[in-house]
């Protein structure tokens, strides 16, 4: 079977010198290519395996209850007492803020995009373009552009402003995430609801939300993922403290910040906390992930493959 | 034969990016009768349906002239709401489309949409719609489970079901049982045969011998124009044009 399916699909290829030349020559192709995905792959779970090996090895022996329950004491950074529940309840508000904001625009523009592609290509196909302008910006210029205008507006170093800015960050990410998934809706299923009578905005709602929800709810992890994982945006907007965040207009620590801050330190207990808090990190996104999945599994009863 | 006819097509024209597809089609279907399209493949016959309900809209470049009246509505008159239009003709697509919810959704889907709230009134309906397609004693207790896991053929008789739950006129079917299996066919052409004495039906189909089982009344398109068209037993038994004879002779397919 395999051998059969495998001279067929090379049919079509060029008009190699004599039958006993080919298949030698096809045969070293398979195998190059084979070896290339091998290897491949094995440099993709490799640098995986490397990242969080390190961060486990690293960051373990300073990882205790005080890292996850405490704020910054007196010296923490010279490595005294505290802990980095700041960071970590600033990058859970901050990049849930972010998120939910992202997301109540995201998931119209996204349905607008859907609704559009099919009678209006063109517009569709721009916007589309500037959303992955969008994406390619890297995020340094997003916390630029977020504290110029926060300075225009008169808003100081905040929680809000760093909501803001990630949200901004997010947006075409989540954006272009869900409309890929939307894609893959077949038209069938979209006239099938209006043939019923639906409008088009009813066929989004009740028919497409619900065939896409899964796959949404991935977009929406990607984004939160990009969200909670960034320090460069929230540097100048959502600025860093000691405190607990209590306020959307006080500043907010964040976890990539913390972690800046204390692998910049010269004193090596301080770095290895900077470890601990990646790993700590690590752990918030994989929680979240899992969490996201057994929903997605939950909501997708009804999906059709 | 007269008959009366409240599906009227007049010289449509339909063209995708300036290349016609139909030319210059009008038809009366009628009544209460099955009315299969045949015609050999890229003929127009899809179109000919979609263009019925008005699903040629979301289709770029699609340009549609002349009149298809309903009743005494023009459908392709913009001042008409599409929705209601749609709301009047079932629709029965080649692969059956279910929607990504449980079995009694949807049933319940279109009634809903158009202000059914009544949870008894829903549960009567589906049940009774579920009889009508025959699928009733297969689901009955399975209504909440997903319907996608339904077999093909029981799929597109739930999509059958759900059509007929928004108490249509007109019953389309777009090559209804090509994606089904011989018996699950049989089964639909059955339903659609015991429905014709409410409904209006139009069934689009390759199959010649289908044709020959079902249709009441055919219309014969090639290359995007209707060649002919009258009762069934005329037009099998003694074709006007060559090209009809052609086709069911089988000499073009």
């Amino acid at each position: 079977m395999t051998r059969l399916y495998r001279r067929q699909s090379g049919m079509s290829g060029r008009r190699r010198p004599g039958p006993a030349m080919m298949g030698f020559r096809r045969r070293a192709e398979e195998r190059f290519f084979k070896a290339l995905m091998i290897v491949s792959t094995g440099i993709v779970m490799g640098s995986l395996l490397l990242i969080v090996g390190t961060i486990i090895v690293k960051g373990l022996p300073a990882l205790n209850l005080d890292m996850i329950t405490k704020t910054p004491q007196g010296g923490f950074y010279l490595g005294k007492e505290g802990g980095i529940l700041n960071a970590i309840l600033g990058s859970l508000y901050l990049a849930g803020g972010a998120t939910l904001l992202a997301l109540v625009l995201s998931l119209p523009l996204a349905l607008f995009l859907d609704l559009e592609a099919r009678t209006r290509t063109g517009a569709a196909a721009r916007l589309r373009f500037a959303l992955d302008v969008l994406w390619g910006i890297p995020s340094i210029v997003y916390g630029a552009f977020g504290f110029v205008l926060m300075a225009l507006v008169g808003l100081r170093t905040s929680l809000l402003a760093g909501i803001i800015v990630v949200a901004l960050l997010e947006l075409p990410i989540m954006t272009r995430a869900m409309d890929e998934v939307l894609r893959l809706v077949p038209d069938s299923l979209k006239d099938a609801s209006a043939s019923l009578g639906a409008t088009r905005l009813e066929t989004s709602l009740r028919v497409v939300l619900r065939q896409c929800l899964p796959g949404l709810l991935t977009a929406v992890l990607i984004a939160f993922g990009r969200g909670v994982g960034d320090a460069a945006s929230v540097l100048f907007t959502a600025g860093f403290t000691d405190n607990l965040p209590t306020s959307l207009f006080q500043p907010a620590a964040t976890l990539p910040l913390a972690i800046f801050f204390q692998l910049g330190t010269p004193f090596p207990e301080v770095r290895a906390r900077a470890y601990a808090s990646a790993a700590v990190l690590t752990l918030v996104i994989l929680i979240v992930s899992l969490a996201a999945r057994w929903l997605s599994r939950k909501l997708g009863k009804h999906t059709l493959s | 034969m007269t008959t009366s006819s409240h599906l009227r097509i007049r010289h449509l024209s339909v063209a995708f990016g300036g290349q016609s597809v139909l030319r210059d089609v009008s038809l009366d279907v009628p009544d209460r009768k099955i009315t299969v399209i045949i015609g050999p493949s890229g003929c127009g016959k899809t179109t000919l349906l979609k263009s019925l309900n008005r699903l040629l809209d979301s289709v770029e470049g699609a340009r549609v002239t002349g009149s298809i009246f309903v009743d005494e509505d023009d459908i392709n008159d913009p001042k008409v709401e599409v929705t209601r239009i749609r709301k009047k003709m079932g629709l029965l697509s080649q692969k059956p489309q279910v929607l990504p919810m449980s079995i009694f959704d949807n049933i319940a889907y279109g009634p809903r949409l158009h202000g059914v709230r009544n949870k008894a009134v829903l549960s009567a309906l589906v049940e009774k719609e579920l009889r009508a397609a025959g699928l009733w004693d297969e689901v009955k207790d399975r209504l909440h489970g997903p319907a996608s896991r339904l077999s093909v053929g029981q799929q597109q008789r739930l999509c059958l079901a759900r059509g007929l739950a928004v108490e249509p006129e007109i019953i389309l079917g777009d090559e209804p049982t090509s994606a089904l299996d011989p018996q699950s066919s049989r089964i639909v052409e059955q339903r659609l045969m015991a429905l014709k004495a409410d409904y209006t039906v139009i069934v689009v189909t390759h199959i010649l011998r289908q044709a020959r089982r079902i249709a009441d009344y055919i219309a014969f398109l090639y290359l995007g124009e209707l060649v002919e068209h009258g009762p069934a037993a005329e037009v099998f038994a003694a074709p006007r044009d060559a090209r009809t004879k052609a086709y069911l002779t089988g000499e073009i397919s």
